[in-house]
């Protein structure tokens, strides 16, 4: 198979601008090592567009919130204030901030079915155990950046979730307590404690996402993209050079994933425009009161997004206990690669074990996610213990049954059904 | 909205006074209060005039809009300076300022046990249907210093102030028996109907119909933008759909070539 091999790019006139950057930059390499000349598999489907949408996301959150700084101001007295400056006062304030708002939990609903991929595919196994892993730090520091930029607004929820989220460090033996006076930078969440996470959140760790998002593409073109069916393409090679099943990154996945980004933008938009509190799920309707730490909200729930390891902290009676499963229920995913010994990667060539294994996964997971929403009391909490152990399962067990789990044998070459 | 149209509204709503009226026994006496609507419809600029006329009429004297200036709502609500100076902006207050009470917070906090909350961003805070529920259950109870109750915020320190258009009303209650989580029985009250003690300047339609302009009225200061979002949104989600259209398209013909 070859294809059509587009016209090269006239080069530069000699003595022109372009010619004179060329000479001093490595314009083109980086082009043809990153997108022209980077082969990846032409089998991606719909479940490879998460990566780029979380590029976009990301760009997305950096802009917004850029433009959020110049009118929020951090303190007690002013934070509240200020959110509502923006959302009535700043032209187009309100648009940039449910941008913003909604745009936090679009990162992670595509973060997260960007993970599924990679469990469902066996994307974090060998060799792309780094890209996984330098990933998870991309998570963590997500998970970070959102608890910070969550507090900022100040509203009584924003105060009354800080508060107990700060306080699982307390748990930790010897240290607990003082570590949250530092965290806090006072006896309770406070004006240093916005201070603080409001430069944690506007710049140190949006340096480190960057900088961890720079790694996990490098270590991505280094190891070649993983695919639906789990072939390593670069292994069977055409007379070019390339891969038989690779195409360019550019254009071809740069076009569909132009696509992928319309779409996505369809659905933000109807939420920016049409339900930005999401029915309560993305902006809270206790945090239009401003921080009263007199009066507890009724029920303390965090955002979805954390909500599923906010239940398993819940349904632990041992709050020492609950935080550190909680901990682990996190920690659990950078030990995939080395927990899965199947001999082939993708879910396609895997027996009904680690099938329903995943599954298992998935619904504990979502289920989890509905009950850290609900009031910890009767069922919820039996439900939630029950979830919890599926969700800790599927890691624990996962060297048992993906070694005696019968697999199907794998193709050769990768499964594409041509477009008409 | 064409000058006639919004100038008839604006002498037909805010030049109007509280009309007096016969009472009328309240529909449905109220066993269903949990399931009340507030129906707000903010694009409904009639209703939101009468709503902010009452507002500043009933709510000001105790309650500030601190988020909201008069001439965000002159211009929001489609009033002339004019109309806005003469109906809504109280004496002694500039358009720019902001929709703030008179009444001094030490005092507020000595006369009602606490100060009056801000109103801005109480219909988000708590829905309006929550709004327009609290402002229809008061009832009478001499046991309380307000001399008053309420079935959607029990124990409120805010007195039955509106009791004036809508009369008063007593609140029958019937006693139920209930299984504590121990097993035993207990008895509670459970509130049945209500029943109008004394007319008030209204009719019950009347009341309601002012109630859900207030609230009404409230739903819009929590979010002013809000008409404006949804009318854009429509022509944003619009654009987007030609886009990614013709963005499959495009991509449709690249991947002709991939076999």
């Amino acid at each position: 198979m070859a294809l059509p091999v587009p016209p090269p790019a006239s080069p530069p006139k000699a003595g022109g601008l372009v010619a004179w950057i060329y000479k001093r930059l490595p314009v083109e390499e980086f082009i043809r090592e990153q997108a022209t000349g980077y082969y990846a598999p032409k089998n991606f489907n719909i479940w490879y567009f998460f990566g780029s949408l979380a590029l976009v996301v990301l760009v997305l959150q950096l802009a917004t919130g850029i433009f959020l700084t110049m009118f929020y101001k951090p303190g007690e007295a002013t934070s509240f204030d200020s959110v509502e400056f923006i959302m009535r006062e700043v032209q187009w304030g309100w648009l940039i901030r449910y941008m913003h708002s909604t745009g936090a939990s679009v990162f992670f609903i595509v973060v997260y079915l960007h993970m599924f991929r990679s469990m469902m595919y066996g994307s974090y196994k060998a060799p792309r155990e780094l890209l996984w892993l330098i990933g998870m730090l991309v998570y963590l520091a997500l998970m970070a950046e959102a608890f910070f930029g969550y507090v900022l607004p100040w509203g009584n929820m924003s105060f009354w979730g800080a508060q107990v989220i700060v306080n699982l460090f307390g748990t930790i033996p010897l240290i607990g307590p003082d570590l949250v006076l530092w965290i806090r930078g006072d006896y309770g969440i406070a004006d240093a404690t916005l201070g603080r996470f409001f430069a944690l959140h506007v710049a140190a760790v949006p340096l480190a996402i960057l900088l961890l998002v720079v790694l996990h593409l490098v270590a991505l073109r280094h190891a070649g993209s993983n695919n639906p069916d789990g072939i390593e393409i670069k292994e069977r090679v055409g007379a070019d050079g390339h891969p038989l099943d690779g195409i360019p990154f550019h254009p071809y996945y740069t076009v569909k994933d132009v696509v992928g980004i319309g779409v996505m933008l369809v659905l933000l938009a109807i939420v920016v425009f049409f339900v930005p509190s999401f029915g309560g799920l993305f902006l809270e309707a206790p945090n239009f009161e401003p921080a009263n730490p007199l009066s507890t909200p009724e029920h303390i729930a965090p955002v979805w997004y954390f909500t599923p390891y906010y239940a398993i902290l819940r349904a632990v009676p041992d709050q020492r206990l609950g935080a550190l499963l909680m901990f682990l229920a996190v920690a659990l995913f950078v030990f995939l690669p080395w927990l899965d010994r199947s001999p082939v990667k993708s879910m396609r060539y895997r027996g009904m074990l680690s099938r329903g294994a995943l599954a298992m996964f998935a619904v504990s997971f979502v289920a989890l996610g509905y009950l850290g929403l609900q009031p910890a009391e009767g069922l919820y909490v039996i439900l939630a213990r029950i979830f919890a152990v599926g969700y800790f399962a599927y890691f624990i067990l996962m060297p048992w049954y993906s070694r005696i789990d019968k697999v199907k044998p794998v193709p050769e070459r990768v499964v594409f059904h041509e477009h008409e | 909205m064409n000058m006639n149209r919004r100038a008839l509204i604006v002498a037909c709503v805010l030049a109007s006074g509280v009309a007096a009226a016969a009472t009328e026994p309240a529909p449905g006496a109220g066993a269903d209060w949990m399931t009340w609507r507030a129906a707000d419809d903010v694009t409904n600029l009639a209703s939101l005039q009468r709503g902010a006329r009452n507002f500043m009429g009933y709510c000001l004297g105790c309650h500030s809009l601190k988020y909201e200036r008069y001439s965000r709502l002159g211009i929001d609500l489609g009033l002339t300076p004019q109309e806005l100076q003469q109906y809504l902006i109280p004496p002694g207050d500039k358009p720019a300022d902001y929709i703030l009470t008179t009444m001094p917070a030490g005092d507020a906090a000595t006369w009602f046990g606490k100060t009056p909350p801000d109103l801005s961003l109480m219909a988000r805070a708590r829905g309006a249907d929550y709004l327009y529920q609290f402002l229809k259950t008061f009832y009478v109870d001499a046991s309380k210093p307000t001399g008053a109750d309420n079935l959607r915020l029990p124990v409120t320190a805010m007195p039955a102030v509106l009791s004036e258009l809508e009369g008063l009303k007593r609140a029958v209650f019937r006693d139920e028996q209930e299984m504590t989580a121990d097993g035993k029985t207990m008895t509670v009250h459970v509130f049945d109907h209500f029943e109008q003690i004394a007319p008030g300047r209204m009719s019950a339609v009347q009341y309601d119909a002012f109630v859900h302009d207030t609230v009404n009225f409230l739903d819009y200061v929590g979010e002013p933008t809000q008409a404006e979002r949804r009318a854009l949104g429509i022509w944003v989600v619009l654009f987007l759909l030609v886009f990614t259209w013709l963005a499959w398209l495009l991509k449709q013909q690249y991947w002709k070539d991939v076999h």
